[in-house]
């Protein structure tokens, strides 16, 4: 039966997550976008808290690190599980700080590669690190397929050599799961994912990046060279099989891409619930009732975007929630993506403006907020990768019809 | 055969007027070329009447014109008398939220849904561009969509309706099944519903007796839930249309505007600023005195026949006044309008994606289909993004008003999301196939004019 509101269930994991947002991540908010690679040590003991949630057998963290495609649905019925409790949960956490979530401890975009593909011994070796994503190349963003690092077996070990950029994380995580080539002839067959530690002495960090926004999370550049890892720290299978693909490492975007698409809904309702607060006291309130043509033109524009909003909050929730159900849902997780990933840039450049200089003074943070939504519509695969997976699909045509 | 409006009533301002105004610093020789221009216009328009051998045509236009100004609303309209009495209001229960969250519909539903969609498929698309240019839905095909059940869905059982359940999320989904096929003829099938479902939610004992059964029989009477009136900004909360109380009845004065089957209907549930109270809906049957109707073909839903409502001192009983005028129920009726239309918006954006799928594959350009185009493909990644986000924000308007809950916002911001989004896929539709969106030989051209129909029409439909 249709029903789209939070389920009953996960109210007080929202509430409890809205909760750390307003106590842990506001008042911090601006000091780590004012101090960047600053460490937020304020962290670590939330990060020890939410760990005990998922001990407890709380349906989920606050990140990327536990989700992943359910296994079955058994009895055939509905089922709101992690997916959708991961999405709602960082709803809340990014209506704090979307910079902070992305810092979280253990919650890494490398700990939901390792979710999703890791064997079981390598699930229990890495159980309990923070782990980051090392994909793209300086000549390979989105095209991740044209990745140059390689790695060469030696005897039990694979030698990696190459230049990782923007790892998100990377410099405080444990682990660092690197993408790398077995032969470059062969194309994406021949990617595979390496755990590696973060102490390994050939996976040198170059340098932490100055950025637009998200500045509480750092982001880092790595040289490997040389680096010698165990070779069963490759996630996977360790076969190039050119049938299959991709679909080992790229099954983990399926689930991770309603999570960044959550973030991005997370800022767009705090630049929208601040924006109407402001507008409420420069005496502009939305009626819902009056038509839009009939008010004031900043509440017809806040409706405007409270609309842009809410689909994107219910995609979102469509792709947690297809997850949740084992419903295939490359397709619509990435409708989520784009459409959160504009809409909240789009939301959150226009609440400056419909606040002026509130909005655009350091004084309050919704200039911050129009700064670190632009990542959303960038990482994990841009709102262009977003257009050509739907498209693809959608006109059942291949990589190489529809370029 | 074509519809038109009076052709005598179609104004034309003065020229001389209008280029005073408009152009004021024009100089004199740029004054003289445009009389010039104008006058040979003039000669043109003429000799093309009479070298086109239309003179005949004009004439007739011209009469037709005269007789369509307003006439006496449909007065073979039947008699509606209660055949059995009800102690209290029947009222369908409301289905009951698991909690959960979930995008599947419940088999009954997708019965619905299936069934509907097929005869909305097969049969509504088929008579679509035939409807359309004659302003007149197939009273065929009107029968049929009865006997789907589409006018009872809001009708109490104990009165005949076939649906356990109040359900705006079902309604929701018929209306958009309806729609895929054409928006036109939904909007046309979809009239009397609004009445019955909107004397079925408010009515009391007595009106409901005397009108519901009709509207589950064989033969439903055609039947219009008035609300828009004409002019720019309107808001169906400050109505200019009035109900003046007299004794114990009421005398109704206004105009109401994109009324569907305006024509033919029999039975008119209408909205009005009721004195010292504030809008409210009124029963209205067309065989009332001082009931006027004039033909008003718009850019859009056709197919629907829609005409203005004028009321001159039109009496009517204190048995009239749905729901005792409570303002609440009001303003529900406008929020399941806007829900209505969405679901409308959404069928016919869905049928223009799937009709989009295949021509974008075939046409070639360039050596390769157009479909291998970035600038193509991504637009109709935007087109399959935004339905979605149409349908989603528009089921959770319905799913909440099933729930009892307030739907308000929910409801202004699906249509807000559906009027913009429905208008933007229509125009993207016509413009994906250049040339070939722009004529009548593909439906693509009415989409575009339905879906911007879509988005400025309050009321009329319920969901």
């Amino acid at each position: 039966m249709i029903n789209l509101e939070v389920p009953k269930k996960f109210e007080p994991l929202v509430d409890q997550a809205h909760t750390v947002a307003v106590e842990v991540l506001r008042p911090i908010s601006r000091k780590y976008d004012l101090a960047e690679h600053e460490y937020p040590k304020e962290l670590d003991m939330l990060a020890a808290l939410i760990d005990g949630l998922d001990d407890g057998g709380g349906s989920s963290g606050a990140g990327a690190g536990g989700v992943s495609q359910a296994q079955s649905n058994g009895d055939g019925g509905n089922r709101n599980g992690s997916n959708l409790a991961s999405a709602l949960s960082i709803i809340e956490m990014c209506w704090g700080d979307v910079g902070l979530l992305l810092t979280m401890p253990r919650q890494g975009l490398g700990n939901s590669a390792i979710a999703a593909v890791a064997d079981d011994d390598q699930k229990q070796r890495f159980a309990g690190k923070w782990a980051a994503m090392a994909i793209t190349e300086p000549e390979a963003g989105s095209d991740s397929a044209a990745i140059r690092t390689t790695a060469v077996l030696d005897g039990d070990e694979y030698v990696l050599n190459g230049e990782k950029i923007y790892v998100t994380a990377g410099e405080r995580a444990e682990l660092v799961v690197v993408w790398a080539t077995l032969d470059r002839e062969v194309g994406r067959a021949a990617i595979k994912s390496f755990v590696v530690e973060r102490s390994n002495p050939g996976l040198k960090l170059d340098r932490l990046e100055h950025k637009l926004g998200i500045r509480a999370s750092d982001t880092a550049a790595f040289i490997l060279d040389d680096c010698r890892v165990p070779k069963e720290d490759l996630l996977g299978s360790p076969e190039i099989d050119t049938k299959k693909g991709f679909g080992g490492v790229m099954r983990t975007f399926d689930n991770t891409r309603p999570l960044v698409a959550a973030m991005a809904v997370g800022v767009a309702r705090a630049s929208l619930e601040h924006t109407r607060e402001l507008l409420a006291e420069a005496g502009v309130e939305v009626d819902y009732d009056t038509p839009a043509n009939a008010q004031h033109a900043a509440a017809a524009e806040l409706l405007e975007l409270e609309s842009d909003f809410e689909a994107a909050r219910l995609l979102t929730m469509e792709a947690a929630w297809m997850a949740d159900n084992s419903k295939p849902n490359s397709l619509h997780a990435s409708y989520a993506k784009a459409k959160a990933g504009r809409a909240g840039v789009d939301i959150a450049l226009r609440c400056v403006a419909l606040c002026g200089s509130a909005g655009l003074g350091e004084e309050e943070l919704l200039e911050k907020w129009a700064r670190d939504a632009k990542i959303l519509d960038i990482f994990e695969g841009t709102q262009q990768i977003q257009l050509l997976i739907i498209a693809r699909q959608l006109l059942g045509l291949t990589s190489a019809e529809l370029k | 055969m074509m519809c038109h409006r009076s052709v005598l009533q179609t104004r034309t301002p003065a020229a001389p007027e209008h280029t005073a105004r408009r152009a004021p610093r024009m100089t004199l020789a740029q004054q003289g070329t445009q009389v010039a221009l104008r006058g040979l216009n003039r000669l043109a328009r003429l000799d093309l009447i009479d070298r086109a051998g239309l003179r005949g045509v004009a004439e007739r236009l011209v009469y037709r014109g005269t007789r369509s100004g307003f006439r006496a609303a449909n007065a073979a309209g039947r008699s509606f008398a209660a055949v059995q009495k009800l102690g209290k209001p029947a009222r369908q229960p409301r289905s009951k939220s698991t909690g959960s969250f979930d995008i599947t519909p419940t088999d009954e539903q997708l019965m619905m849904q299936e069934a509907v969609g097929d005869f909305a498929m097969k049969q509504l698309r088929k008579a679509a561009t035939d409807a359309d240019a004659k302003c007149e839905a197939p009273s065929d095909l009107l029968g049929q969509s009865a006997e789907l059940g589409i006018a009872m869905l809001g009708v109490p059982e104990e009165l005949g309706g076939a649906f356990e359940e109040r359900s705006a999320v079902t309604s929701a989904l018929i209306t958009e099944a309806l729609a895929e096929g054409d928006m036109g003829l939904a909007f046309a099938a979809l009239a009397p519903a609004a009445v019955s479902t909107a004397i079925g939610l408010w009515g009391g004992a007595e009106q409901q007796s005397t009108y519901l059964p009709e509207f589950t029989g064989d033969n439903v009477p055609a039947a219009a839930l008035a609300i828009h009136e004409p002019g720019a900004l309107f808001d169906p909360f400050r109505l200019r249309t009035t109900a003046r109380r007299d004794g114990d009845g009421f005398v109704l004065d206004g105009l109401k505007a994109l009324v569907p089957r305006a024509a033919d209907a029999e039975l008119f549930v209408i909205g009005a600023e009721l004195e010292g109270s504030g809008p409210a809906l009124f029963i209205v049957e067309s065989t009332t005195p001082g009931v006027l109707t004039q033909a008003e073909p718009a850019m859009g839903l056709r197919a629907a026949g829609t005409g203005e409502i004028k009321l001159e001192a039109v009496e009517v009983g204190s048995g009239a006044l749905l729901g005792d005028g409570d303002a609440e129920i009001y303003r529900e009726c406008i929020r399941l309008g806007r829900i209505a239309w969405c679901a409308m918006a959404i069928g016919t954006a869905q049928g223009a994606l799937d009709f989009l799928i295949p021509y974008v594959k075939d046409r070639k350009a360039f050596g390769e289909p157009i479909a291998h185009r970035q600038a193509v493909a991504f637009n109709m990644a935007d087109i399959a993004i935004e339905v979605e986000g149409m349908r989603l924000t528009t089921y959770r308007a319905a799913s909440l008003a099933d729930q009892g809950r307030d739907f308000a916002r929910e409801a202004a911001i699906a249509r807000q999301l559906c009027a913009r989004k429905g208008m933007q896929i229509g125009s993207d539709a016509v413009q994906l196939l250049g040339g070939h969106g722009y004529v009548k030989e593909y439906p693509v051209e009415r989409w575009y004019r339905d879906l911007r129909a879509a988005g400025v029409i309050e009321g009329a439909l319920l969901v």
